[in-house]
């Protein structure tokens, strides 16, 4: 019964996707929305199914759809593996994904190819499901490319935009880059273990010598690293943001780009065995949470601030796992997916309120207009900066905490530090947009309405979530979603702490997002000048920032540009040298052969000289390039006939 | 893959020799339509002969299957020898497959001398069904010079660009020039055996079969000697960089058909893994021959994905990424292992639906805009969203996404290139990213976007023969992308055969004479 649910998972968003992919222009929007996120929330359905069984029996369930490459050594099945952390995965893609498919049916009301917008969303159900439900790593890279596949079309979904264009194709072939390190780990392991499914691999990982789990480990990393947008290939992300915002939130924010830190969270047994790559893993999240919170910062459109955020935010989840906190990594990514969800859309009520404005400067005072947008944002603004009992504070502190109880000093300075920047830049972004006075103009003012309930009550779900979300990881390190994910995630070593330092670290950390919001009070609600002051006082800083550091621009100039420049000079080299040695020869051909008749005779009677007899040929086509196409095509069959007879007689004679 | 299992009825003549008899009747119509229903209905028998073959076919077996055996010179040892194994079967299938779409594609794009093009491409259709189903090297090497008529007629006559009468002569003159090497390498296989056959009094003396080549032992030095000339014949057809330059040439210059099946059907690369690797074990797996074909592989992987990065023509885009394709199927097959030459076979087949199948969009766009040019197009899918919809899933397809064909075949080649040496297959997957760039960008450029100013207001989407060619192609990539069962069953068991002779050598896998068995 379960294998069956499991099997029907993947199943009925990928109908959806055939049907309305296929005939969707035959039938209503009505019709294809429906197919959407009814496919969506039976998956949904499925999954309550299948987790209430591993909850009560435990068990882990490995279901074999069908053979899918084998020859020789190799066989790799389309098969399921559903233990506790798949279920967690799931749980999250299915229901938050469900949630944005509904809202998604507000937000896209009326747009130009609504039924290609479900479409796609679907498909991107599918890949994330395979991805997640994987038994082995062929699974998890097709899930892993099929979801870099609906991010491109998602992306790109305003096709008609050049920048909508540009950032599709950019997030593709950044991906792409960290799918060849992924591929490299796929081939290591195989060449290691003789397998690829999880099972068998990670049953034979103590066998693994430590240079070589290091070196499955970082080409692992590169992979998680493309996909979670970490440094320093985070640059994709932030242009994503050109895509709808339902997709933003469902891909960009709550579930592609954790895949990272569930590949991570899943491969744990070989990362474990290299404190080298664990120590990267580390260092990686805790630049990025750091980095990209100081670009968020200064930015000015709703879609951006929340995308920096996102990077940041991945980046605890990969600092969690660098310190082998990965249950604490995962509840992070879960509850990042309920409040970041809910900030994404509520910013995507906002702009479809403001009909399509996404620059703070030319928002403020939206608190009264559009109230319970406001208080849902509200809601998932205090749940990302930390602010108890939200759930982004427990989450978040337990990995703050496990760094420093773990004497991770500096990596929990970091993770403190961009803490700070994160609870002031979102409330930075809720000042901005909700209170003080109105910065819009009169024609957006006046059609500035509440969204429908279509999409206000998915934002109530979401909110409901990340009030409560926290508390599935209460209390600290022993609650619920702990002693689930106990099997599969490790317990993160049991470590004594006293109640004390655990209440202490507790504190430190609410008061670090207290001070965030004070300051961004102060800057956006009393000293209004301050800002401005500020930035003019720090003029290299702050433009350094808005032009996010220039890692775009020096990529362009490290690898695009150059790659583009060899690119014609060997396009050059092709037609001048290469070409040119063929057109030569030829040439010379031409000149020896009108010289000597001899060479002729020789050659066809012969029979010996072959060589020089292709060249010959070569001349005689050369010369008669404007007559007659008959008489090449007569020169080539008496040629291969001589040529034939010249090679028997050769033989013959031996 | 010495066994042999005869056939009662002669079915592969038939496949063999309908398309050019066909071609002789065509002869007799002069009405434009009669001619094309003709051509088509032809090729669909044709097809459906193939899919005949593909479904009695064992699978999972090294034999040699529906083997016909006719002495043709017998004082010579040459002899009508057709069979198929795994390693041809699915190209007889793929050319039937190619063909039908090209006669589908030329109905109303190929205007004048309908009559002789169509004769052309079915006699084309005859001498590369040859090249696939022959078993005899004369026989073999009859019907790849053969097949030079044709396609430098096909160039020639019914090509779109200024140059091609020089690019026909420079196809003709470079495959030319690589047969002789080829010829010389077949006499001297023929040689070899003859001193063996000699020694040991078997009969008959001489011999092209490959099966009987194949059972008899040839030293190494004599292997490595063959084994350069025979590459030189592979190399230039296939093309292998850098003998690549008539491939851009060609494509450009002569009609979509022509680059259909140059592109598509993996010809050079087919004469190595069918002759080359069986014939010449040892040689192959020597030091020199392994790291220059390695390293021309790898080459042309890296050469071909920059430079069509920067190509603004979409056909000689199309060329080059053909030549990157082709240094996977190179360096998949000299990683002499199992993954490697199963993926590398697979790869051939797949790029007969996505490098052709991107040759057949490009058809497309020059029959909206009479030109494949980048400055020509721009945010095309606005107006033509089905066209640019088939545009995405067969560049997908070639550039290996998961799903489609071209993942199982690239990523079988990776991991067997990886497990044979872990620096050259590091290197490979380079050509992975790469190969998302040039594709994408052009897609971006072409399809995206606000309208393109040279864009007609008049263009249309594509109207239906169009969508049955793409929709065939996209079936047969999302098939072998989801389910290659049947396909892989096919070539396994033969592969396994190769495997087993690179590994025990070519002398110890000779145990008993050929058997032949009738069904």
């Amino acid at each position: 019964m379960t294998d069956l649910l499991i099997k029907l998972i993947p199943v009925f968003p990928l109908l959806a996707v055939i049907l309305n992919g296929l005939v969707g222009k035959r039938y209503s929007h009505e019709v294809a929305h429906r197919l959407a996120w009814g496919s969506v929330g039976l998956s949904f359905l499925c999954t309550i199914g299948v987790f209430i069984d591993v909850l009560r029996t435990g068990t882990t369930h490995e279901v074999i759809a069908y053979q899918w490459i084998f020859g020789g050594d190799l066989t790799i099945n389309l098969a399921y593996l559903v233990d506790p952390l798949t279920c967690i995965m799931l749980l999250v893609i299915t229901g938050v994904g469900f949630l944005i498919h509904v809202y998604s049916v507000g937000y896209m009301h009326g747009e130009d190819g609504f039924t290609r917008f479900f479409t796609y969303m679907n498909l991107f159900m599918v890949s994330m499901l395979l991805l997640v439900m994987g038994n082995n790593y062929v699974v998890l890279f097709i899930g892993w490319e099929g979801v870099g596949l609906c991010s491109y079309l998602l992306i790109g979904y305003y096709y008609d935009k050049i920048s909508a264009a540009k950032a599709a194709s950019k997030a593709f072939v950044v991906n792409r880059i960290g799918d060849a390190g992924f591929l490299l780990a796929i081939f290591l392991i195989f060449i290691n273990f003789k397998t690829l499914d999880y099972t068998k691999v990670f049953a034979q990982v103590s066998q693994l010598s430590p240079e070589m789990a290091t070196a499955i480990a970082l080409c692992l990393l590169v992979g998680a690293v493309g996909k979670s947008a970490q440094l320093p290939l985070y640059t994709w992300l932030p242009d994503a943001m050109e895509g709808p915002t339902p997709v933003s939130a469902l891909i960009h924010a709550a579930t592609m780009v954790t895949a990272g830190v569930y590949m991570i969270v899943r491969n744990h047994a070989i990362f474990d065995l290299s404190p080298t790559a664990m120590t990267i893993v580390g260092v990686i999240g805790g630049l990025t949470a750091l980095f990209a919170a100081t670009i968020g910062l200064v930015q000015t459109d709703i879609k951006r601030v929340l995308a920096y955020s996102t990077v940041s935010q991945l980046g605890y989840m990969f600092l969690g796992c660098g310190i082998g906190a990965y249950t604490a990594a995962v509840f992070h990514l879960m509850t990042h997916a309920f409040f970041k969800a809910l900030l994404f859309l509520s910013a995507g009520s906002v702009i479809h309120a403001l009909s399509g404005e996404q620059d703070i400067r030319k928002m403020g005072g939206l608190s009264a207009k559009i109230p319970w947008t406001y208080r849902l944002f509200l809601i998932g603004t205090v749940a990302i900066a930390g602010i108890p009992p939200l759930a982004g504070f427990w989450s978040k502190d337990e990995i703050l905490a496990h760094a420093f109880t773990h004497e991770h000093y500096l990596l929990y300075v970091m993770a403190a530090i961009g803490a700070l920047l994160t609870s002031f830049y979102m409330f930075r972004l809720t000042y901005l947009t909700f209170y003080g006075t109105s910065r819009m103009d009169h024609h957006t003012e006046e059609h500035v309405h509440e969204s429908p309930m279509v999409m206000v009550g998915p934002l109530m779900a979401l909110g409901v979530l990340s009030v409560l979300g926290g508390f599935l990881g209460f209390p600290p390190e022993h609650g619920w979603l702990h002693q689930f994910l106990a099997p599969v995630a490790g317990t993160g070593g049991e470590h004594d702490v006293s109640t004390g330092l655990v209440l202490a670290l507790m504190m430190i950390a609410t008061g670090i997002a207290l001070i965030g919001w004070g300051v961004a009070h102060y800057f956006y609600s009393v000293n209004l000048s301050a800002p401005d002051r500020l930035a003019a006082k720090l003029q290299t800083v702050y433009t350094t920032l808005l032009n996010k550091y220039y890692v775009d621009e020096l990529f362009d100039l490290l690898f695009v540009e150059p790659t583009k420049r060899l690119g014609l000079l060997l396009d050059w080299f092709d037609r001048t040298v290469i070409d040119g040695l063929v057109r030569a020869v030829a040439q010379m051909a031409d000149l020896g052969a009108a010289g000597s008749t001899w060479m002729e005779k020789y050659v066809v009677y012969g029979g010996l000289n072959v060589i020089g007899y292709g060249n010959h040929l070569i001349a005689r086509q050369w010369r008669q390039l404007q007559s007659g196409m008959v008489h090449h095509y007569a020169a080539i069959i008496v040629a291969g006939l001589f040529l034939l007879a010249a090679v028997i007689q050769l033989i013959m004679q031996l | 893959m010495l066994e042999e299992l005869a056939s009662t009825f002669p079915i592969l003549t038939c496949i063999l020799f309908l398309p050019v008899v066909g071609a002789v009747v065509l002869w007799l119509f002069d009405d434009e339509d009669m001619v094309r229903t003709s051509a088509l209905t032809i090729a669909l028998v044709e097809m459906a002969l193939s899919v005949f073959v593909l479904l009695r076919f064992i699978p999972e077996s090294a034999a040699m299957q529906f083997s016909e055996h006719v002495p043709w010179i017998p004082a010579l040892g040459v002899s009508y020898h057709l069979a198929v194994d795994g390693i041809s079967v699915l190209f007889v299938g793929l050319t039937a497959f190619l063909t039908v779409l090209i006669v589908i594609y030329s109905w109303d794009t190929v205007r004048h001398q309908v009559k002789l093009y169509m004769m052309a491409l079915l006699a084309l259709e005859t001498t590369t069904m040859g090249i696939f189903l022959s078993i005899d090297l004369i026989l073999f090497f009859v019907f790849w010079e053969l097949m030079l008529i044709p396609s430098y007629f096909l160039i020639k006559l019914w090509g779109g660009g200024a140059e091609r009468h020089y690019a026909a002569l420079k196809y003709v003159l470079y495959t030319l020039l690589g047969s002789v090497f080829m010829l010389v390498g077949i006499a001297l296989l023929d040689l070899n055996y003859h001193q063996w056959a000699t020694l040991r009094h078997m009969e008959p003396t001489y011999s092209f079969d490959l099966l009987e080549l194949l059972s008899v032992p040839i030293p190494l030095s004599q292997q490595i000697l063959i084994f350069w000339l025979l590459f030189f014949g592979f190399a230039f057809k296939a093309p292998v960089f850098p003998f690549h330059t008539w491939l851009p040439d060609a494509l450009l210059e002569g009609p979509i058909g022509m680059a259909v099946v140059l592109a598509g059907l993996k010809l050079g690369t087919f004469g190595f893994i069918r002759f080359s690797i069986p014939l010449l074990p040892e040689a192959s797996k020597s030091q020199t021959v392994v790291t220059v074909l390695m390293a021309l592989g790898l080459a042309a992987i890296l050469y071909g994905a920059i430079m069509a990065l920067i190509q603004p023509d979409f056909r000689r885009l199309l060329a080059f990424s053909s030549i990157s394709h082709l240094g996977f199927v190179v360096i998949g097959l000299f990683a002499l292992n199992y993954q490697g030459l199963q993926g590398s076979l697979l790869t051939m087949i797949n790029l007969g639906f996505s490098t052709a199948g991107l040759f057949f969009i490009a058809g497309f766009l020059y029959s909206r805009q009479q030109s494949t040019q980048l400055s020509s197009f721009g945010g095309m899918a606005k107006q033509t969203p089905l066209l640019a919809s088939f545009f995405l899933l067969i560049g997908l397809a070639s550039i290996g996404l998961p799903g489609t064909n071209g993942f199982i075949g690239e990523f079988l080649i990776l991991l067997g290139t990886f497990k044979a040496n872990w620096l050259y297959g590091g290197i490979a997957v380079t050509g992975v990213i790469f190969g998302a760039a040039y594709f994408l960008w052009y897609y971006e450029r072409s399809m995206l976007g606000p309208i393109g100013k040279a864009v007609k207001d008049s263009i249309s989407d594509l109207h239906p023969r169009e969508v049955i060619i793409a929709s065939a192609l996209s079936v047969m990539i999302l098939w072998i992308g989801l389910y290659p069962a049947p396909f892989l069953k096919m070539m396994n068991g033969s592969v396994q055969a190769l495997v087993d002779r690179l590994e025990r050598g070519a002398v110890a896998s000779i145990e008993s004479k050929p058997q032949v068995k009738v069904d």
